[in-house]
């Protein structure tokens, strides 16, 4: 193995019949952050449970820092995930722990630190994304936007190595869009650690990533460098960074023709 | 003609079979699931133990909350046993029995078993409905991914809350129903209060009417608490799903406690 953090190896999976991901290839070096870009339901945050080991390849094999994460039993997996932190895409905040607890709850669990130091910690992590003023807030009293950077501070609450961000932007006003991004990137070069961002956010993204993997229908469909990734000519590329409709990238999901499920056309 | 009539009738045979077979595979995968999920319970018991903080606030929830339905129900229990009781007593000369009456059923019986119905319907419920929810939300899943097993810290703690709570609210259920039976019997219906506790002190036995109630009161309490989490963290993950979840908790619960007691009355009966 190189110094890769997260390697995936023509990785396969499926949920029943249908294939999902489908020979996917990556790697994320100590240090790096990545970008993996794509449309819904591409196989994103399917990408990221694989990596937290909550649904296993199929085919193929996944690494995080070196240990094949579908060969490992339930106490070695609890292990591996010390390693990790991940930012769910629609928060999973505890909704019968207050903010404070929320982002604390990964200290309290994990360490044995004493409860002073537990609640400087936290309030260090709230500062970082802006929201010291609501730690006394229960999470049905936050914004969608204050939830999910509420999800970011008790992620990253154990310095994780491995950090993994569902949409870590969306639904966040453009202050602190820029904020959570220059502090996922910042984060990441402290820590030495190797971050993973799932995102539509293209301009955010390409200011503060390293690489760029772009995903659809399951399959990595182009990479590169954020330079690269802006000069390419590549037609599904060039689609994705400009939003533009018409493209090799279908708007749709797959499905009947459309004049027929309406009954206005005859098969 | 005649293969088109045979073909139709092994064309409903198998359609019989696998209408009746589906759901019966279904439950017995789904008791393999539930025994499975029983001795993970299991094995993450010595950590919520050892934090038992955890189980102290479940025993709150599940327990504490549920004094007060179970102390009026025994009361009310326990007066309408009174007045049954003496009914049909004192067409025999009986009535300074009316005490034995009272605790044997209650101690014997109806603690254990209605405490369980009314437990399982308070709090068995309550603890589906939450489990469900923290799935549905992806709690459960944000645990398992900071390293913390959701079965030691959420599921095992509710699972032993119930299992303490359970016995001691069956006690307390016996224990108003008598209270009740007196309220009747001596104060309303003025029986000799003395024979009354004396006749039921002497004629209730420790080990064989307890002990016994007791015992029942233990299994049901585990049988709905396991019920009950396990119903949870199977639920599936919607609004939908943990509805249907929250009212095969109760149904199960009501079944399993009624077979279950008659099996153990069965065995308590054959040793007394
Ligand atoms: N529990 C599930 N059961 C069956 N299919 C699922 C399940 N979860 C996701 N899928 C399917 O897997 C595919 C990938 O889903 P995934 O959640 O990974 O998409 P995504 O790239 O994260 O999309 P989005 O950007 O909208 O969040 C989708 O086609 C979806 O229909
Ligand atoms: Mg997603």
């Amino acid at each position: 193995m190189s110094d890769a953090l997260v390697q995936f190896d023509q990785v396969r999976f499926a949920y029943g019949d249908a294939p999902v991901i489908s020979d996917v290839s990556l790697s994320v070096a100590r240090g790096q952050v990545v970008a993996v870009m794509g449309g819904s339901g591409s196989g994103k945050t399917t990408l990221l449970r694989m990596i937290g080991g909550q649904l296993r390849a199929s085919a193929g094999t996944v690494w995080v820092d070196g240990e094949d994460m579908g060969g490992l039993g339930e106490a070695a997996l609890y292990e591996r995930r010390k390693k990790l932190g991940l930012l769910f895409q629609f928060g999973a905040l505890f909704t019968d722990l207050s903010v404070f607890d929320n982002v604390a709850f990964p200290l309290r669990e994990r360490t044995n630190l004493p409860e002073a130091l537990v609640r400087d910690l936290v309030l260090m992590k709230l500062q970082a994304v802006g929201l010291r003023g609501a730690a006394q807030l229960m999470p049905n009293e936050l914004s969608g936007g204050m939830a999910r950077r509420v999800a970011l501070a008790r992620a990253i609450a154990l310095d994780p190595q491995v950090m993994l961000y569902d949409e870590p932007f969306t639904g966040l006003d453009p202050i602190s869009l820029t904020t959570i991004g220059s502090l996922i990137r910042e984060l990441n070069d402290a820590l030495g650690a190797a971050s993973i961002v799932v995102t539509h956010d293209v301009a955010e993204s390409l200011a503060i990533v390293d690489y760029v993997y772009f995903l659809a229908g399951g399959r990595m469909i182009a990479e590169g460098t954020p330079e690269a990734v802006k000069a390419s000519e590549d037609p599904f590329v060039r689609q994705f960074i400009r939003g533009e409709k018409d493209g090799p990238v279908p708007f749709h999901k797959p499905a009947a023709d459309y004049a027929l499920e309406l009954g206005v056309a005859r098969g | 003609m005649r293969w088109n009539w045979e073909w139709r009738v092994a064309n409903v045979v198998v359609r019989f079979f696998s209408r009746v077979g589906a759901p019966l595979t279904d439950a017995i995968v789904k008791f393999g699931f539930a025994c499975r999920f029983f001795v993970a319970v299991l094995r993450h018991t010595p950590t919520s133990l050892l934090r038992f903080s955890l189980t102290l606030r479940e025993i709150w929830f599940a327990g504490v909350l549920s004094v007060l339905i179970i102390g009026v129900s025994g009361l009310f229990v326990g007066m309408v046993l009174a007045l049954q009781g003496y009914d049909t007593l004192v067409r025999f000369g009986a009535s300074s029995s009316l005490g034995i009456l009272v605790a044997l059923s209650l101690v014997r019986e109806l603690g254990p078993v209605v405490g369980a119905l009314l437990f399982a319907s308070r709090a068995g419920s309550a603890i589906t409905a939450e489990i469900g929810l923290m799935k549905a939300t992806e709690q459960l899943a944000a645990m398992e991914m900071m390293a913390v097993n959701p079965i030691a810290r959420v599921v095992a703690p509710k699972f032993w809350g119930g299992v303490i709570s359970m016995p001691l609210l069956a006690a307390m259920f016996s224990a108003m129903g008598i209270f009740g039976g007196y309220l009747i019997g001596v104060q309303l219906l003025g029986l000799d209060a003395g024979s009354f506790w004396n006749q039921m002190q002497s004629q209730v036995d420790f080990r064989l009417d307890v002990l016994n109630g007791v015992i029942k009161s233990a299994f049901f309490g585990i049988a709905v608490s396991l019920i009950a989490v396990f119903e949870g963290f199977d639920a599936a993950p919607t609004a939908e799903g943990v509805s249907h979840a929250t009212t095969r908790t109760v149904v199960t619960s009501a079944l399993v406690i009624l077979a279950l007691d008659f099996v153990l009355t069965a065995f308590m009966f054959r040793g007394a």
